[in-house]
């Protein structure tokens, strides 16, 4: 490969960004001042190809330090990895939160999501667009994960080191105070606060949220941390894989997959190196559970994806951490470095000769990234796109090797499968949705946040702990790529099984309560809108179909029965192609919100 | 002549294709299945020369116990495969993809997209007048070849052939997302600031006529481009030794552009940018 670069050069301070990640430069061959050795011998090749991974770690040293990535910076980059400055591009181009167009330093993020847009967020962000100069740039974003306190604005400073401030719930005032003064603002809330029932002794999941510090790790030990892993070790992988099957836990990121066939299939791959992937990629519209874990219980999740990896032979994780968690990324990062001091990750860890280490890897705002391949896609630095199956993760995952692949709540669920027994844990639940279960409540409840639930308890018993409110008319069910039911559907269990015979889905857990105060028609135009953004571009049926279907929803914003009756019919034959034959979830998924809002809710009649 | 290597024999793999049992080659995918039994499946972003993308979703195939619909170019085919073809869900989706398309770039010079636009009744006009489309002009910025993204429907194929799987000179590639995703060199710069070296292969394997030569881009707008008055002539190139293939498109005597036969075994269907845009000395145009 004969790389070609312009003569665009970094700044000092972007080569500084850079090389602050990558150590500075060996020679000229990768970016370095010509010598007279340079000229005599050649470095780079497939050696320097091989850290191709860490371009996504260098877009975001330089959107961190200077706020975008320009055209020198990107070369800069290129030259360091050995990457062709086209791909490059292609790749800083996917992500919403870089942007290679100068703009300001500080960028506001105000949520215009479901949740924030029931709460208000339009008027929010007229008014922030008003009360900020121009030294911000005020950016409308899909959900920031922040749903129980709607609605909500993240303000990202660029400088060395970076700055981040959360405002939420909230105010014109408040989101123009953390734009102005990142430094200044108050910090956030306890994670707890996200949990209605902290404290509580019935839970088993959410136990430690708002009970331990998320910062100490004898903290952690102290309320039974590393208990866990202590058991795995004394059951061996394949014991560890057989409770993990009994227990009859599936994947909770909406597949519902079952996780001990997942890893068994994973461990009994002859190809080596094994990965481990933990998907904290939470961008489904309406969910925040793992935030709230990773916020408030950072240790567990550290000490799940040990065990994952112990159970399926692997001694490398990744977890990639979507890109508006800049807290979960701090408490992380913190609890990463504790554990390797002690020597619960490393080469020797917990002194039984096994060798695991974690890194942390951010996303840079794609929903598209938290399906499995294009996360792998989105590590590895291509574009987060989609790759198409088979081969199974399994089988050729992250850098084409066999990969588990599971997400924060289905991870922590190991834990108590350890310490309490499959039998015990698979008597949670029903006879075939087992365990406790996390759902985030928000929208129009007297108390959002996230609950947990042995699988069974009905969609009433759940909103009545919420604090469900007069006049409610529908319930979103599994986040945007989810669906409605009826507020006289209360008796739904909530289960997989349960769900699915009712013509729905628990999907990641969203229940998004709306009264008759929100306007439906709008709500449905978001959802398209959102797919449309977030839509990878790879595949037709979705590229073009999620932006005729916002068109059509446009077209029929203001009007009912006979008058909506051919655009509908429109929508739902694009939307059973898009279904039929998009590649990946997404497109699979992004008619369903909309067709049971005309179905179950009447929408449009 | 060109030689085909016949390869290491392979196993037959057996499964049925709308109900008729069917022998292919392992490794085979359900498209070669299927044009071996003579069945006509639609493709677009398929190039025999280059690893499916499988990105366009018009050869999508029912398979039995398959949740979704399956692409055929890219499916490999497994022993005991119900596959079928022709039925109205695989009908309907193709219809779509076929309308989505076609209203939102332009489908003119896409060989045979005509013809099946008519097969599956596709009605691209119903979206309506204001549906979004590309409407870009084309891009002129050098004296060898022209790209006009209207006519992209993002196939990959010439990211694919510029890149890893026959060039290696990755001067293009795919920036951008969902429907503003589009095929650029680095920072979106004009062809001349980029990586490109005029090779002309991604001309060779664009289906639809995005990319095309600049002799066919002026003729066409000057409404002199007549293919079927055409001649095709395969012979040497003269420029080195390595002895690749070049097809001579000629029309009223002046050769109008070059392409490769794809079943050459050394080249498949690349060239190098003499081989492809070097031709102006035959024609002694002073």
């Amino acid at each position: 490969m004969d790389l070609h670069f312009g003569d665009s050069k970094p700044t000092d301070d972007e080569r500084a960004a850079v090389d602050a990640l990558l150590g500075p430069p060996e020679s000229s061959w990768e970016g370095a001042d010509r010598s007279d050795a340079d000229l005599r011998w050649a470095r780079g090749g497939r050696e320097a190809r091989d850290r191709r991974d860490l371009l996504l770690p260098g877009l975001h040293a330089i959107n961190d330090r200077v706020g975008w990535i320009s055209d020198g910076a990107l070369d800069y980059l290129c030259r360091r990895l050995t990457v062709p400055p086209a791909e490059a591009y292609g790749v800083a181009t996917f992500y919403a939160m870089f942007s290679v167009k100068p703009r300001p330093a500080t960028v506001l993020h105000v949520c215009t999501d479901l949740a924030c847009a029931a709460a208000g967020a339009s008027e929010l962000c007229a008014g922030i667009e008003a009360g900020l100069g121009p030294g911000v740039h005020v950016e409308r974003s899909p959900c920031l994960g922040l749903c129980e306190r709607a609605p909500a604005a993240l303000a990202i400073r660029a400088g060395d080191p970076v700055r981040t401030a959360v405002s939420a719930p909230a105010t014109v005032r408040e989101a123009v105070l953390a734009a102005t003064a990142p430094d200044s603002a108050p910090e956030e809330p306890s994670a707890a606060l996200a949990v209605p029932q902290a404290g509580s002794s019935d839970l088993i999941l959410l136990s430690r949220v708002g009970v331990v510090d998320p910062a100490s790790l004898d903290d952690y030990r102290a309320h039974g941390g590393y208990t866990a892993l202590r058991r795995a070790f004394e059951l061996g992988p394949a014991g560890v894989i057989r409770e993990v099957t009994d227990s009859g836990l599936v994947g909770r990121g909406g597949a519902a997959f079952p996780t001990g066939r997942k890893w068994q299939a994973t461990a009994s791959q002859p190809d080596h190196p094994h990965y481990v992937v933990c998907n904290a990629d939470e961008s489904e519209p309406g969910t925040f559970k793992d935030r709230v874990i990773m916020e408030g219980d950072p240790y567990a999740l550290i000490e799940s994806m040990t065990i994952a990896a112990y159970a399926t032979g692997a001694h490398k994780g990744y977890l990639y951490l979507r890109g508006e968690y800049p807290r979960a990324l701090r408490r992380l990062e913190h609890a990463l470095v504790q554990t390797r001091a002690r020597g619960l990750l490393g080469d020797d860890v917990l002194g039984q000769g096994y060798a695991f280490d974690i890194e942390i890897r951010r996303g840079a705002g794609a929903y598209i990234c938290g399906e499995e391949t294009a996360l792998f896609n989105s590590i590895e630095g291509y574009r987060g796109e989609p790759r198409s199956k088979p081969p199974f993760p399994v089988e050729k995952g992250l850098f084409g090797k066999p990969t588990v692949e599971n997400n924060v709540e289905t991870l922590v669920n190991v834990l108590p499968i350890l310490k309490m027994g499959a039998p015990a844990y698979a008597a949670i639940g029903t006879a075939r949705s087992t365990g406790p279960k996390l759902f985030c409540v928000s929208g129009t409840v007297d108390r959002p946040g996230i609950y947990e639930l042995p699988f069974g308890a009905t969609l009433g018993e759940l909103l009545e702990l919420a604090g469900v409110r007069d006049g409610l008319r529908a319930v979103l069910l599994g986040g945007a790529a989810g669906g409605f039911v009826r507020a006289d559907e209360m008796d739904i269990p909530l289960t997989f099984e349960g769900t699915r015979e009712a013509g729905t889905t628990l999907g990641s857990g969203v229940v998004m309560a709306f009264d008759d105060t929100v306007p439906l028609p709008r709500l449905l135009l978001r959802i398209a809108e959102f797919f449309r953004d977030e839509s990878c571009g790879q595949c037709v049926p979705c590229r073009v179909g999620t932006v005729r279907q916002e068109e059509a929803l446009h077209r029929i914003a203001e009007r009912t029965g006979a008058a909506a009756a051919d655009d509908i019919a429109l929508l739902r034959e694009v939307g059973r192609a898009m279904r039929d034959a998009s590649i990946c979830g997404l497109g699979q998924t992004a008619w369903n919100a909309v067709e049971s809002a005309i179905d179950r809710l009447g929408a449009y009649e | 002549m060109t030689v085909t290597p016949l390869g290491i024999p392979r196993r037959l793999l057996e499964f049925t294709i709308d109900g008729e049992p069917v022998r292919a080659p392992e490794g085979s995918t359900i498209l070669d299945a299927c044009r071996s039994a003579g069945k006509d499946i639609p493709t677009l972003c398929e190039g025999d020369t280059l690893t499916p993308k499988n990105a366009c979703r018009v050869c999508v195939v029912e398979v039995e116990g398959s949740r979704t619909l399956v692409p055929a170019c890219s499916r490999r085919a497994e022993p005991g495969m119900e596959v079928r073809t022709d039925t109205e869900r695989a009908r309907h989706s193709r219809k779509v993809v076929l309308e989505l398309l076609a209203s939102s770039v332009d489908l003119s010079t896409t060989p045979q997209v005509a013809e099946w636009i008519k097969e599956y009744e596709a009605k691209p006009d119903r979206f309506g007048p204001d549906a979004a489309r590309l409407n870009e002009e084309p891009k002129v910025d050098n004296d060898l070849y022209v790209r006009d993204y209207d006519k992209c429907i993002l196939c990959y194929t010439c990211v694919d052939a510029c890149g890893e799987q026959w060039q290696n000179t990755f001067a293009i590639s795919v920036a951008g997302r969902g429907f503003n995703a589009r095929i650029a060199v680095e920072h979106d710069a004009p062809l001349t600031d980029s990586a490109c070296v005029y090779c002309g292969n991604c001309i060779e394997v664009c289906p639809t006529g995005a990319l095309s030569f600049k002799s066919e881009f002026d003729m066409r707008a000057a409404g002199t481009w007549d293919e079927s008055a055409q001649t095709e002539t395969t012979t040497v190139c003269a420029y080195c030794g390595v002895g690749c293939n070049l097809t001579l498109h000629v029309q009223d005597n002046e050769i109008v552009k070059v392409t490769s036969p794809h079943d050459n075994p050394v080249t498949h269907g690349n060239l190098c940018i003499k081989g492809r845009f070097g031709y102006q000395h035959v024609q002694n145009r002073g």
